[in-house]
């Protein structure tokens, strides 16, 4: 078991400690063929030497930025490791990055090589190469596709392999030298630079250092008792913090195996196989499973239907409580154990989240439906709140003290506070060391004496001690008449429906709250085919008069449950429209990780904002769409606003259950 | 997409040859006097409006249909008469224009299919599955497995086909060739019903099956943008004879094509 004193301040430290303590215990497995394939600790540090030398011998030194472009596969994480070995920091970009932004990352990070997984990523590198001035050489995974390339520039991850081992072969004083410089870095050197996917603007690069990062992994284990045994599921983007953090340090400090699925489609078969025992995934992860599950049973018989529905009452009834540990009636008891035999239990197998202990949200606020439906068959699904410059631990939810609303308590050694305004300040070990080449932005969000202004409107909430998240501080405003409106509060209510993936409230300054809206292709569709509705596109299907009366009465609801509070009656909805296309972040409309970029969709549509608050009926749009290539195309659409009906304000009798 | 100059020097020799083919079913003509050649390491498109006689000419070429006169060369052996059967252990594998999969058999085991010309063990001990037959048997798995992993199937590997998307059974037939290891694929309409999407991850198969693989491709297509970007060589027939064999830039502007497809000179729609 690695420990602190050891001074295993850095991950390659970790990795010849694991190697040596643990050595024989798996370290990583990847599905390839059809087949598991594992390496153990020290197989693993084999591999990551070789590469590391291997790189060496390419040039890259003490200093240098790379990048890791690319799925989640084991040789794009060796690489990070074999790169950090060499004193060198990765830059790890979103595989699905537009040519443009994978340019302005690269190049703002002045990265001199790049470790990338196939022909896709190759293509959108040569692309962009003219604007790469520091770019050297380009590192690939698999060389299909890439035969007839001019491989002047490009060279194979085995090769790389191939020429580190000749070099440990033939030269005896190589292993010592490699470990002289592992032995050299410190846990105050800068490890990793993330480039944050920026809900406002371009993104910045987030500098952690190993302690940074080995801290946060550490404090988090102990949190949750994880040790060597766990098992997880790499998935998530590679560039994305908790990846990091979760795939690859937590991995090194407690000594768990970190498996990578065969491709990202089968992700739920291969965490079904493997029995991940521990999980970690945005909001949109269980909403999704939650989606899929409510359209198969729609499809599925009277009986079955019947059976799940009943259970399905019993456990949002009953299950928390059990997960709880609190006293329960026998007959609830008996009952939630029959529907954990016929419904629960073979729902959760399906997924794979039969052996999950700990599962967590983060990213965004989590619908408190889907919320209680996880944790009423059974899942120990909790929040937590976290920050790409937090090395991503601020709060967690602890054990038995788990709410919907909530996102925890602050994290072991962390501090945080609400400033005058309302919004969110954390103090932790885990604080990055800025923005890289940006030390007016970190002037901004860091304050000299190392707390972080969020960003976040919060606050403690009386009863539970937890943090409670309201709306990115910028984005809470208010109506004309003062109301509050926080905006995502509603779209949150509004997402919770199958039928609704994506909806943008707007209000701020004006007289009342207006929705658009993204149907779900998946949930509307599967309706459309049992409704006959014949539609050929999503944005047919979204013109629809009856997907309309659909959404409709689900806004309806929405401002009953909106009535109900006091602070938000005002701002129900009293107008909304269906989009004529998805929103996407190629577009610029979402970050990569999914989230809204507000600023920028309202301006996108400003025309339909405006025919919102003149009473027109329809409103025309036309709006240019870049597609994956980097092409563009415009579609142009003409839709129907409706108006809703609001409520009077009316404070709720009895308070619901959280 | 590619670059012709060199691509012509990378092809080889005659891999099959047609020469003098006539093909009646009764009174109907379907084939009159056709010749043309397919070369080692090519692309070569079969095209012609609808009855011009491509399928036919494939199912000549598999061995399906006997021809009344012609000669066919084969990897330098000429041939009279070829059962398909034998076609298939000589190296030709097709995918049918109407799909031919087993519906209730997964995508793997579909696969496996293709392999059954492989096998060398009898039936006896394949049952048993015991030394030899299960150390074949494994081998088999992985030349499916990378078939699988090369056509980006691995997530409908253990599905029944019947309950697969049009696109991606298409995907599996084309699998299933592959799993042959043919040194000629023939392939009937790869891309018909498919969307813009499918077609273009369908084009991406055809050329990396095609340079991975060094597989000689003859293949009939409608949609001509496809058989401009992938071939290297057209064939176009009308009515059962030949009326170009070109480049696929020669074929574009040559006035017989034109006719054939528009009855007026006005261009063909690419």
């Amino acid at each position: 078991m690695p420990s602190t004193d050891l001074g295993l301040d850095t991950l390659p430290k970790l990795l010849i400690h694991n190697a040596s303590a643990i050595g024989g215990r798996p370290a990583m497995r990847h599905k390839d063929l059809g087949i598991w394939q594992a390496w153990t600790w020290a197989q693993m540090l084999e591999e990551v030497r070789a590469f590391s030398i291997g790189l060496a011998e390419r040039g890259l030194k003490r200093g240098d930025k790379f990048t890791i472009i690319g799925n989640n596969r084991p040789r794009l994480y060796w690489a990070m490791c074999a790169g950090q070995a060499l004193g060198a920091v990765p830059v790890p970009v979103y595989a699905d990055a537009v040519a443009d932004e994978m340019a302005f990352v690269l190049a703002h990070a002045e990265v001199t090589l790049a470790v990338v997984q196939d022909q896709e990523q190759v293509d959108k590198i040569i692309a962009v190469s003219d604007r790469l001035p520091h770019l050297g050489q380009v590192i690939y995974d698999e060389p299909r596709g890439l035969k007839d390339y001019d491989h002047s520039r490009l060279i194979a991850f085995e090769d790389v392999q191939g020429l580190g081992r000749k070099k440990l072969a033939s030269d005896p004083e190589c292993l010592r030298l490699w470990q002289a410089g592992v032995a050299v870095g410190k846990g105050s050197d800068l490890s990793v630079i993330l480039y944050t996917s920026g809900t406002t603007g371009r993104s910045k690069g987030v500098m952690l250092t190993y302690e940074n990062t080995i801290v946060s992994a550490r404090n988090a284990n102990g949190f949750d008792r994880l040790d060597q045994n766990e098992e997880v599921i790499a998935y998530l983007p590679l560039a994305w913090v908790g990846d990091y953090i979760f795939s690859y340090v937590q991995s090194y400090v407690a000594g768990y195996c970190v498996n990578c699925p065969e491709a990202p489609d089968t992700v739920v078969q291969d965490r079904r196989e493997i029995g991940t025992t521990y999980a970690f995934a945005p909001p949109r992860v269980y909403e999704n499973i939650l989606t899929l599950t409510t359209v198969r049973m729609a499809d599925a018989g009277a009986l079955k239907r019947k059976v799940f529905d009943f259970f399905i009452a019993v456990a949002a009834r009953w299950g928390q409580k059990i997960l709880d540990g609190e006293k329960v009636p026998l007959r609830a008891r008996l009952l939630y154990g029959i529907g954990n035999l016929l419904v629960y239990g073979p729902l959760m197998n399906q997924f794979g989240l039969s052996r999950v202990r700990v599962a967590y949200t983060a990213g965004e606020a989590i619908g408190p439906e889907i919320f209680r439906f996880w944790r009423g068959i059974g899942l120990n699904l909790k929040q937590l709140y976290g920050q790409t410059e937090a090395s991503v631990y601020v709060t967690a939810q602890p054990d038995g003290e788990i709410y919907s609303d909530t996102v925890g308590k602050a994290s072991p050694d962390v501090e945080v506070k609400i400033s005058d305004n309302g919004e969110v300040l954390y103090r932790s070990p885990g604080v990055f060391a800025g923005y890289y080449k940006d030390p007016d932005k970190t002037a901004e969000v860091l304050t000299p004496d190392g707390w972080v202004h969020t960003g976040d409107a919060g606050f403690f909430d009386p009863k539970s001690g937890q943090l409670k998240i309201i709306d990115r501080a910028k984005d809470v405003g208010r109506l004309s008449d003062g109301t509050v409106f926080a905006p995502k509060y509603i779209e949150n209510k509004l997402k919770f429906y199958p039928n609704i993936r994506e909806a943008v409230a707007v209000g701020a300054s004006r007289d009342f709250v207006c929705a658009m809206i993204n149907i779900d292709l998946t949930s509307v569709g599967s309706w459309a085919e049992r409704n006959n509705v014949v539609y050929g596109s999503y944005q047919e299907l979204a013109a629809n008069p009856q997907v309309y009366d659909m959404i409709a009465r689900h806004i309806d609801e929405v401002n009953r449950s909106l009535a109900e509070e006091e602070v938000m009656a005002g701002a129900q909805i009293r107008r909304f429209l269906i989009l004529h296309k998805e929103l996407d972040p190629d577009d610029g409309e979402l970050t990569r990780t999914q989230k809204l970029r507000r600023g920028h969709i309202i301006d996108r549509y400003g025309p339909l904002v405006e025919a919102f608050y003149n009473g027109a009926a329809t409103a025309e749009i036309s709006t240019e769409v870049t597609f994956e290539d980097g092409h563009k195309g415009v579609i142009a659409a003409r839709l129907a606003i409706r108006d809703m009906q609001a409520y009077p304000a009316r404070t709720a009798k009895l308070e619901r259950a959280a | 997409m590619r670059a012709p100059s060199s691509r012509e020097a990378a092809l080889g020799e005659a891999l099959l040859a047609v020469e003098d083919v006539s093909l009646a079913f009764g009174g109907v003509q379907a084939l009159t006097g056709v010749s043309f050649d397919i070369r080692k390491g090519e692309i070569r498109a079969i095209i012609g409006p609808n009855g011009a006689g491509k399928t036919s000419m494939l199912n000549v070429i598999n061995g399906f249909y006997q021809p009344q006169s012609g000669r066919i060369t084969f990897k330098g052996k000429e041939r009279a008469s070829m059962r398909p059967y034998a076609a298939a252990e000589g190296g030709i594998a097709r995918t049918f224009q109407n799909l031919a999969l087993f519906r209730g058999m997964t995508t793997l085991d579909n696969i496996l299919a293709g392999r059954a010309l492989k096998m060398r063990r009898g039936f006896f001990w394949q049952l048993i599955r015991y030394g030899p037959a299960l150390r074949e048997e494994v081998e088999h798995r992985q030349r499916v497995e990378e078939i699988i992993d090369f056509l980006e199937i691995a997530a409908i590997r253990k599905i029944p086909v019947g309950r697969l998307p049009y696109g991606l059974q298409k995907r599996v037939e084309l699998g299933r060739a592959l799993a042959m290891e043919p040194d000629l694929l023939l392939l009937d309409e790869p891309m018909a019903g498919m969307n813009l999407e499918e077609k273009e991850d369908m084009s991406r198969f055809i050329l990396d099956v095609n340079q991975q693989y060094g597989t000689t491709i003859a293949l009939i297509e409608h949609d001509m943008g496809v058989v401009m970007d992938l071939s290297d060589r057209v064939v176009v027939l009308d009515y059962g004879r030949k009326i170009a064999d070109a480049s696929p830039d020669d074929v574009k502007s040559d006035k017989n094509v034109i006719r054939a497809y528009l009855g007026e000179p006005h261009g063909v729609s690419v």
